[in-house]
């Protein structure tokens, strides 16, 4: 089966080529194979196939790759809403930690997460 | 050093290392083991399903063997060991509170910091000579590896996604190819993850049961307990109907629902479900309360459709935040309406002459 795209034009993942040195940890981690390699460089090849997971980022040695890492889970969005945990459904929302400089944490300031 | 307990019923025997007794498993599961998947998917037990953290041995490692790492989840420790039949590999275990990698990975608490702390309370330093970690690609959102590298001294290296390509990946020289690095969503996958959500949204659908049934006594042409069995026993059935088109066939037939977004995906189906439901009342269809009756089952059951289908964002493996954000500013409002007008139609049929 193919790939299985969510929405267009939604996602935060930016790429800044200068910073790339083109070591290709980018590609190894991400599981939708969203970027590939150009000419020693890193490229966004198919942005729409993006979830937003911040592997790439979290694995860049240069920080050339900025992403709003979230978990997409609708139950947390509206258990984060309603500021309540999410213990009787399957998403975990933690207060925002610092996630590390490269992944930005979503504007809400908190980190929802699914299993 | 810190070693898990050679008292669980997984572990068969120990390997002595010069850090002390590792507990030692093997790559076929027992009874036990296969029930406690089975009880952790229908959402029984689900969060204390967890194994000691630390150091363990898959059949007879030595100094050689390679180091694959995985959570404190039982049933991710189950697919590892399962996955790597006649191999001798250490499983580093990390502290994740039962919760699985790529979750626990999300959360930060599959991470470069709990991996430094565990390869130093593990003594793995004394006990392999290479210097090298398998970790699955789905640790990705938590751990960096080059800060592994730098903290700890352990070169990372990505495995694939599902344990069962661990075999091909050890042969061939811990080269995975592009589909192993592809995190796709089939049908078996989404079928595992139906009893969850078809559970959890059943707990609250039967407090409403009820409440239905004994709104549809109310008004209406006969007495309290014929109205009741008459319109109260449908909603109970048009209800469990949009249970199941929202919780089950959503899940199941995912790719081939219309729309990107999860409600429309579930929205259709739900009217789909609606039409099915609404035709045994056809019959009404000839005065103002039966109209009203079925248009407002037309709005409840694509709505609690399309709202349990929206939750399944959270299980799918592609959505991201900003997408389901997107989606949840139209589809939530959307949902609510249809709910409650639907709802004051259904109840306001019962009491129009
Ligand atoms: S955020 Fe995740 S899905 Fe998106 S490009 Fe990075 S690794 Fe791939
Ligand atoms: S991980 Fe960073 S430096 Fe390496 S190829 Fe990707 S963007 Fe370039």
């Amino acid at each position: 089966m193919g790939q299985l795209t969510y929405l267009k034009n939604v996602v935060t993942l930016e790429l800044d080529e200068e910073k790339c040195v083109g070591c290709g940890m980018c590609l190894i981690v991400c599981p939708h194979a969203v970027l590939s390699m150009n000419n020693g460089n890193a490229m966004i090849e198919d942005r729409d196939l993006c979830m937003e997971c911040g592997a790439c980022a979290r694995n860049c040695p240069t920080e050339a790759i900025t992403v709003q890492a979230g978990v997409g889970c609708a139950a947390a969005v509206i258990n984060t809403a309603l500021g309540r945990d999410a213990s009787s459904c399957c998403c975990v929302i933690e207060p925002a930690e610092d996630q590390g400089a490269q992944v930005k944490d979503p504007k809400e300031s908190s980190q929802a997460s699914c299993c | 050093m810190s070693l898990p307990s050679l008292n669980q019923p997984f572990v068969e025997g120990s390997v002595q290392t010069r850090v002390g007794a590792v507990p030692q498993v093997s790559s076929s599961l027992a009874w036990a083991d296969r029930w406690g998947s089975v009880k952790a998917r229908w959402g029984v037990g689900r969060m204390h399903y967890t194994i000691d953290s630390g150091l363990y041995a898959l059949g007879s490692p030595d100094g050689h063997s390679p180091v694959l790492v995985t959570a404190n989840y039982k049933m991710s420790f189950d697919r590892l060991r399962e996955a790597l039949p006649g191999r001798q590999a250490w499983i580093l275990v990390l502290e994740t509170e039962g919760i699985n990698v790529w979750c626990a990975a999300g959360k930060g608490t599959f991470g470069t910091e709990e991996l430094v702390r565990r390869i130093a309370s593990s003594g793995l330093e004394q006990i392999v000579s290479h210097r090298e970690l398998i970790l699955p690609q789905l640790a990705g959102p938590g751990v960096a590896a080059h800060q592994v590298k730098k903290l700890a001294g352990f070169k990372v290296i990505y495995g694939p996604i599902r344990a069962t390509d661990l075999p091909s990946f050890l042969d061939s020289d811990l080269k995975a190819n592009a589909e192993m690095r592809q995190k796709t969503f089939p049908i078996g996958e989404r079928v595992v993850l139906i009893p969850v959500e078809f559970v959890s949204a059943l707990k609250w659908t039967l407090l409403m049961l009820p409440v239905f049934f004994l709104l549809g006594g109310l008004g209406g042409p006969a007495g309290f307990w014929s109205n009741a069995l008459d319109y109260g026993l449908f909603a109970v059935f048009a209800l469990l109907g949009a249970l199941v088109a929202g919780s089950v066939l959503t899940p199941l037939l995912l790719p081939w629902l219309p729309g990107r977004a999860f409600s429309l995906k579930g929205l259709g189906i739900g009217l789909i479900t609606a039409f099915i439901f609404t035709a045994f009342r056809a019959g009404n269809l000839d005065g103002w309360p039966g109209r009203f009756e079925i248009v407002g089952w037309f709005l409840m059951i694509p709505a609690f459709s399309a709202y349990l289908a929206m939750n399944f964002t959270g299980a799918s493996t592609y959505t991201s935040l900003s997408g389901v954000k997107k989606e949840m500013k139209w589809a939530v409002p959307l949902e609510i309406a249809g709910g409650v007008v639907g709802l004051c139609l259904w109840l306001g049929s019962r009491f129009t002459a």
